[in-house]
């Protein structure tokens, strides 16, 4: 492959991409290729060992000379600290939340998958790696995801080492199950509340650090902006949140684990603080983000009920191993009860389309199926609009295989939750469910060894691009953020740190100190506008333009008008937003006002990103890009690349973001059309 | 429905607060209390008074943010979070006063919202098992009997919000410590160290101004995630043999 030196030696697969088709190209300009993530070469099996073998190490003496600053306390955030922690270095960790223990990891119920093959039903490293390319529709990079494959195995026992409470059998033996999108049971999982447990583990590792000096923890800090000095990373501004003091952090290199950004989407099943500030501010910074449009949509989310709502509640996925989906074959039966609907009137559409599958198939194939049926007029639920947005998800069968109470032991307070939120019981009911906004496979890009093209930044975690592609399969993200966290970022940041400590850097430095000016002055915009509307306003308005135009279903004239649209919230925001109060105090308005802005800006992007791509790939249904019968249909020819995007400038002062592409070139696997029929 | 709402305002730790009463209209029963909140405080921002303060995150029960003392109970009147309660709870024309969490060592910062960095430092003192990353033996090699991990598990789902130290007249911490030191004196793993940790973690949480627990069962009450009583007899238990032996 011409240019390009991480396949050297290797017989590549597949060719390089030829885009054809130029859908976005009044909105950005076209920059250099991406020609080396410094992947190591040889055999994919060999390539991780080789090069945690070639990494440079660190005397331990010279360790607790070296910062290291990581933003966030997640899986990625909270498990690299602990270990960089006990490795030695100096590390300063920082979160917005009152403790690291309530990073939105906290939330993951489903489980978390690791190829133990502990069930010797045929799983194995090449499985997991294989499953996971195909599953992200190959738009994931070889060699990051056959080593998240191969950690994956290391991560189950530290957890368990860590005190971790996963589901057992009777012989004390980790149990495991299978999870959407797969057809081996490699899922590992503490009932409902695998994120929490996980998360647990590491932020209980983490805090044993802080005790030994090696970790000082900064809570209820938020990171607003990146402090690059000679084109170098080293260090943050940040806010902390309580005293509305703007601090200077100075190391000698930062890792962003500061999470996604589905939140941009305003209603999400996120948590409410997430957002994408840290990353965008380093995307401001040159920092290239890598396929913003890649968004995940879960289908099994407790459904829309009105305006006032603040967020979507998961249902675990879990949920689609024993429960069945189904809806009314005819319209006229959609508000009725559905145990009064018999068995013949009901179209259990997921297993009649994707037999060997069925309910199990992957998370975009769940969601856009269960969109259709809707927009076929046969949803169910309250009307949302025109339609009725849900479809049912049925638990009779399950309760009459293992009864009521097997039901309970397996799913618990999943069944409470539902019926505390929607008032309905549904061992009596089928529960209802519809696809929301949940995960984002796009983030900033980052090389093999999880840094930026910006030196000094690394990026881990759900906030870098490198492992999805361009769909999630579940229980991934857990196994990501803590491959980073324990087992990755410790082997790839010591190369870099071992030429440092680097050159002593002070407050008064003029990039430092601009840094600090600029978000001084950026506090002061928000306090001083003195508009009418809430940050809050602006951002659900933001929310439904992205659902809108940018969400499961995405046009080429919808993006266009979505661009217009956010070009003019922008506008709108920054002449009529109202923040109270002062900023030298707690201040949420604020805070929000901040996260907002920054998520207009990413919102554009993730248009143009989406309109650029003019192919259906994963959670992104490009309508113009389909099969004959409906289906996603990719164009590797043209699109077999990385997008990754640099800052170029406002768009309100005539600025276009650049566009630098990686070709993915795949020499261990084949790219074929993705089928679960 | 409409409600009247007497919510504790105080502008920063050392300022003095008092209760303010509100007007809501326009409350869905199918909001949740925070997102009634929500509604008021855009009604707030937009007459022009600072929206009230209050912590959360997850929304779904689970990050233990949120930390509302409802009509004077930890989270409301369900056995749940305050993001979890739902105003179906609530009926039309009802007054509800909502307060801090109030104890001494969860400071109030702002508002609603208080300070239990408290219990990091419980956690730091010894709530963890050493096991250095890349140290682990292989998983299964250590069976945990599945009654022991049944019981580790019910009481890992502690998620720290604090409810039951604002629950208790004493102000203990007494529930959360206690479901620490069962999770994992429950399992095998956590053996090694399971006395010095009961000592340490006792230690930090007497350190912190926490009270002693006097077996009155408002914490256990009020635990949205159902924390048994037990669990403080696990702790005194561990205690006493540690003391005992020296640890
Ligand atoms: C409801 C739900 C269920 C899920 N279930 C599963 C599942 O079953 N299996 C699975 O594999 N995945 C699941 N996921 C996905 C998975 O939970 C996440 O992708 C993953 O936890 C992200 O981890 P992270 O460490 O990258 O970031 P996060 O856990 O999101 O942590 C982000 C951290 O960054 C900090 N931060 C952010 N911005 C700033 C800033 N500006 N300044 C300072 N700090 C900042 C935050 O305080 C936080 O500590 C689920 C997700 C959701 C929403
Ligand atoms: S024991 Fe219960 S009330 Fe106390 S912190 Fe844990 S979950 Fe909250
Ligand atoms: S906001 Fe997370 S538990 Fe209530």
């Amino acid at each position: 492959m011409a240019g390009s030196t991480f396949h050297e030696g290797l017989t590549p697969l597949n060719s390089a991409p030829t885009q054809t088709s130029d859908d976005a190209h009044d909105y950005y300009t076209k920059g250099d290729k991406i020609v080396d993530a410094v992947a190591p070469t040889g055999p994919i099996a060999d390539r991780w060992t080789t090069r945690r073998f070639e990494n440079r190490l660190v005397n331990p003496a010279n360790r607790r000379k070296l910062t290291v600053i990581i933003v966030g306390t997640g899986l990625a955030g909270g498990a690299a600290a602990a270990t960089l922690g006990e490795a030695g270095y100096n590390v300063k960790s920082f979160c917005y939340q009152d403790s690291p223990r309530r990073a939105h990891s906290i939330a993951a119920q489903g489980g978390i998958n690791a190829a133990k093959n502990y069930k010797e039903d045929g799983d194995s490293t090449f499985r997991l790696f294989y499953d996971t390319v195909k599953g992200g529709d190959y738009r994931a990079r070889e060699s990051n995801v056959y080593r998240l494959a191969e950690v994956s195995t290391n991560i189950i026992d530290q957890c368990v080492a860590q005190g971790v409470p996963f589901a057992r059998d009777y012989g004390g033996l980790l149990d495991n199950r299978s999870f959407g999108g797969v057809q081996v049971s490699r899922t590992f999982y503490a009932r409902g509340q695998t994120g929490q447990q996980l998360l647990i583990g590491a932020y209980q590792a983490m805090e044993r650090q802080v005790a030994a000096g090696t970790v000082t923890q900064y809570t209820r800090h938020e990171m607003l902006e990146l402090v690059v000095v000679d084109g170098k990373a080293r260090g943050i501004i940040a806010r902390d949140l309580v005293t509305g003091e703007i601090e200077t952090h100075l190391a000698d290199v930062v890792v962003l684990a500061s999470g996604g950004y589905g939140n941009v989407f305003f209603l999400s099943t996120n948590a409410m603080g997430s957002n994408v500030t840290a990353a965008w501010r380093a995307h401001r910074k040159g920092a290239y983000m890598a396929n913003p449009c890649y968004t995940q949509i879960h289908p099994t989310c407790i459904p829309v009920s009105g305006e006032h709502q603040s967020k979507l509640t998961l249902m675990s996925e879990s949920l689609r191993n024993d429960g069945r989906i189904w809806v009314p074959k005819n319209r006229d039966d959609c508000d009725k009860d559905p145990r009064d609907i018999p068995e013949e009137d009901r179209d259990y559409y997921l297993e009649r389309i994707y037999p060997s599958f069925g309910n199990l198939v992957p998370r975009d194939i769940a969601s856009r199926q269960a969109k259709n049926v809707c927009d076929e007029g046969r949803g169910v639920g309250p009307l949302v609009g025109d339609f009725r947005r849900g479809v049912y998800l049925d638990f009779t069968d399950a309760i009459a295989r293992y009864g009521k109470a097997g039901v309970e032991e397996k799913y618990d307070n999943l069944f409470d939750m539902y019926e505390r939120i929607t008032g309905e019981n549904p061992y009596e009911v089928p529960m209802r469910i519809y696809p929301a906004v949940h995960y984002v496979m796009g983030g900033l890009w980052v090389d093999y060894h999880l840094q930026s093209n910006l030196p000094g930044l690394f990026v881990t975690g759900e906030a870098n691009f490198s492992d999805h592609g361009a769909n999630r399969l579940g229980a991934s993200a857990l196994m990501q953020g803590l491959a980073d966290g324990y087992f990755v970022l410790p082997n790839t940041i010591r190369d870099f740190l071992a030429d440092g400590p680097f050159p002593a850097i002070d407050e008064s430095h003029p990039e430092v100190v601009a840094a600090q000016t600029s978000v001084k002055e950026r506090v002061d915009r928000f306090l001083s506008i003195g508009g009418t509307r809430s940050a809050d306003s602006f951002h659900r308005e933001l929310g439904n333009i992205m659902w809108e135009y940018c969400g499961m279903e995405r046009t080429e004239p919808g993006l266009r008008k979505a661009i217009d649209m956010i070009r003019e919230l922008k506008q709108a925001f920054w002449s009529d937003l109202k923040v109270l109060g002062t900023g030298d105090t707690l201040n949420q308005s604020l805070e929000r006002a901040g996260r907002v802005a920054d998520f207009i800006e990413l919102g554009e992007l993730m248009c143009i990103d989406a309109l650029n791509r003019r192919e259906s790939c994963g959670g992104h249904f490009r309508g113009e890009s389909q099969t004959e019968d409906g289906e996603a249909l990719r164009h590797d020819e043209e699109f077999a690349y990385v997008a990754a995007w640099e800052w170029g400038g406002d768009s309100l002062e005539g600025g276009q973001p650049v566009l630098h592409k990686e070709d993915l070139i795949y020499t261990a696997i084949e790219m074929k059309q993705r089928s679960y029929k | 429905m409409n409600l009247t709402l007497k919510i504790w305002r105080q502008s920063g730790p050392t300022a003095p607060g008092a209760i303010h009463t509100y007007q809501v209209g326009d409350v869905s029963e199918d909001m949740s209390f925070l997102e009634m909140l929500d509604h008021l405080n855009e009604d707030l921002n937009e007459k022009g008074e600072e929206p009230v303060a209050f912590d959360s995150d997850c929304r779904e029960g689970i990050c233990g943010s949120c930390d509302l003392m409802i009509d004077g109970q930890a989270h409301g009147p369900e056995v749940t979070t305050s993001c979890q309660l739902h105003m179906r709870s609530f009926k039309d024309g009802d007054s509800i006063t909502v307060e801090p969490w109030r104890a001494d060592p969860f400071p109030v910062i702002k508002d609603l919202i208080v300070d239990r960095s408290a219990f990091d430092r419980i956690i730091q003192s010894g709530g963890y098992i050493s096991a250095n990353t890349g140290s682990a033996p292989e998983a299964n090699s250590v069976p945990a009997p599945r009654d022991k991990a049944m019981r580790a598990f019910n009481v890992a789902t502690c998620i720290g919000c604090g409810a039951c130290v604002a629950a208790c007249p004493n102000g203990s911490a007494s529930l959360f410590l206690g479901a620490k030191i069962t999770h994992l004196g429950e399992l095998p793993q956590g053996q090694p160290e399971r006395w010095s940790r009961v000592t340490a973690m006792v230690a930090q949480h007497d350190a912190e101004g926490f009270g002693g627990c006097t077996n009155i069962g408002e914490c256990t009450a009020a635990c949205p995630k159902e924390i048994p009583l037990d669990v403080i007899s696990q702790l005194n238990k561990d205690f006493r043999t540690a003391v005992k032996n020296g640890h």
